[in-house]
């Protein structure tokens, strides 16, 4: 993940065929960071949570990643254009997990430094002072497949010590739990509006990966509850999108732009 | 064949306060919720619910109906959080067995194939152990053939069910259940974990009628697993029931803003007739 220059494009503005289309917004910086997230995975179901995972997940399959499989949010598969490709009812859903040919981009209300992520309660589990929705697929999908989380509003009350109920399994938590907890976990990333975090990293701790351009890392770091490694050499910004990219997010696969309802720029 | 006909009271009287009862459907779609509103006019309490949660479980909860819940979700999807689940977690008057999606099916699973357990890679290192000291362990009696390791999976407890409720589109009169939506969600798992089941429909039809314009494998349920058939048209109201309608998505948002006192004293005061005037006026009201 590089400052990537694409024929036209400069910080902050990008020209389609000629015409400015004025500047990326920082909604359309997710998406690409969330459509990367599934770059090279092949002919494999990808599984966006939200606007903005959604969009980049179809982003993907529409550019670099066309073998990718997607969902109508029910039980079909469908074709970019939506037209049914398949039958994926929950049952076969659940299977599919654990055959581990997914690529699931998960929400988090808590995450922390191995990524151990909860959507289930906030406070003390028996009593919680917030009931969130329970920890629905998380426990199955993060030791069967490769599992990335989207948080649209990065903030330390997210990016947090220590989860209150671990649904996502981390990787310290994985480890502990041993090889049948270790074999498939993965997780390939954490994007949120700040930017793009992995856990390459020797202990398997979260890393700045890229900060979404117009971002800094002192303000990463304000935003996060726990410390993050920064890299000594330097955070490259997230890509920026290709004049190709921006017109296809714009035209066509987020015409309503639900993509600057969920982040603002 | 015997005719399993009854009405959706007559369904709950075979009911009785402690048994553990299956709730079909997913979410806030295709949930019986005739059947529970029916639960809910007679006296039936201490109830331990076994379902993918969603208003089923918000409104046995607000009525004060579930001793334990177990699940591992509840939620309106298209309002993400269930209202009535919240306020019975936070005031601490829930016990809840929260366990994962995946984990919940092979419990159900295990049931239906008369199995104690199943073995499965879920819950092992997640809080799910943490929060059900209960949950056992067990290692494979074989090696992997890759790895050369003999793994331990979590032992998923059957979820034996004493009954199942579950709302399809349609039905014959023996019991055989007919989805004809996208996704059968877990229904005839529900039926078959279960010691007994009762189907409510939007419309029961002759059995010969089932096929004539819906291939065979829409035939999700079999008679031998139903005790009993309740017509009940809008049963699944206000979850969604596609084809034949769709979540009522502005009373989903009634249910959610208003007290529950409030809406149970103006929805659930009298039978299904009467709610389904009362929605419909509700409805009147607005436009």
């Amino acid at each position: 993940m590089s400052e990537v220059t694409v024929g036209g494009v400069t910080a902050g503005g990008v020209s389609v065929g000629g015409v400015s289309v004025g500047g990326v917004t920082r909604a359309e910086y997710c998406v690409i960071a969330c459509a990367e997230a599934w770059r090279g995975d092949g002919e494999v179901l990808a599984s966006p949570m939200g606007p903005i995972p959604s969009t980049g997940a179809r982003l993907a399959r529409r550019t670099f990643s066309p073998e990718l499989l997607l969902t109508d949010g029910e039980a079909l598969l469908v074709g970019p254009d939506g037209a049914p490709e398949g039958w994926l009812p929950y049952r076969q859903h659940l299977a599919l997990v654990t055959g581990g040919r997914r690529h699931v981009m998960m929400g988090a209300s808590q995450i922390d430094r191995f990524g151990n992520q909860n959507i289930s309660c906030v406070g003390d589990w028996e009593r919680p002072t917030r009931q969130l929705l329970g920890v629905r697929g998380g426990p199955v999908n993060t030791v069967n497949n490769p599992v990335s989380y989207w948080v649209p509003r990065h903030s330390a009350r997210v990016f947090v010590e220590k989860v209150d109920m671990i649904g996502g399994v981390g990787y310290d938590s994985a480890a502990a739990a041993g090889p049948t907890a270790t074999r498939f976990h993965r997780i390939p990333r954490v994007v949120s509006n700040l930017g793009v975090f992995d856990f390459a990293t020797e202990g398997h701790t979260m890393r700045l990966a890229s900060l979404h351009p117009g971002v800094t890392v002192e303000e990463v770091v304000a935003a996060t509850g726990f410390e993050l490694v920064i890299p000594d050499d330097g955070v490259p910004y997230t890509r920026e999108p290709s004049p190709a990219e921006l017109e296809l997010i714009r035209e066509d696969l987020d015409p309503k732009g639900l993509r600057d309802r969920e982040v603002r720029s | 064949m015997g005719d399993k006909t009854m009405t959706a009271d007559e369904a709950v009287s075979r009911l009785e306060s402690g048994m553990t009862l299956g709730v079909g459907g997913w979410g806030s779609r295709r949930k019986p919720m005739a059947l529970v509103r029916a639960l809910l006019r007679t006296a039936i309490t201490d109830l331990t619910v076994v379902a993918y949660g969603g208003p089923d479980v918000g409104m046995l909860a607000a009525a004060g109906r579930i001793r334990k819940l177990v699940a591992p979700f509840a939620t309106l999807d298209s309002i993400p959080l269930e209202p009535h689940f919240r306020t019975a977690r936070e005031s601490g008057s829930l016990e809840l067995m929260e366990i994962d999606e995946a984990m919940f099916m092979w419990g159900l699973r295990a049931a239906a194939n008369r199995l104690p357990f199943l073995p499965v890679r879920a819950g092992i290192g997640s809080d799910v152990m943490r929060v059900n000291p209960g949950l056992r362990t067990i290692t494979s009696p074989y090696e992997d053939e890759s790895t050369g390791l003999r793994e331990t999976f979590v032992a998923m407890p059957a979820l034996r069910l004493d009954a199942a409720l579950v709302h399809l589109n349609r039905a014959d009169r023996a019991g055989n259940g007919q989805y004809l939506g996208p996704d059968p969600y877990f229904d005839d798992l529900f039926c078959e974990a279960a010691r007994t089941a009762y189907v409510s429909c939007e419309r029961i039809v002759d059995t010969a009628e089932l096929t004539k314009a819906a291939p065979p494998q829409t035939l999700l349920v079999k008679r031998l697993n139903v005790s009993g058939v309740v017509e009940a048209p809008g049963g699944a109201h206000f979850t969604s029931c596609v084809p034949d309608h769709d979540r009522d998505e502005a009373f989903q948002r009634l249910y959610a803003s208003m007290p529950w006192p409030e809406f149970a004293e103006r929805f659930l005061g009298g039978d299904e007739q009467t709610y389904r005037t009362a929605v419909r006026t509700w409805h009147e009201e607005q436009s």
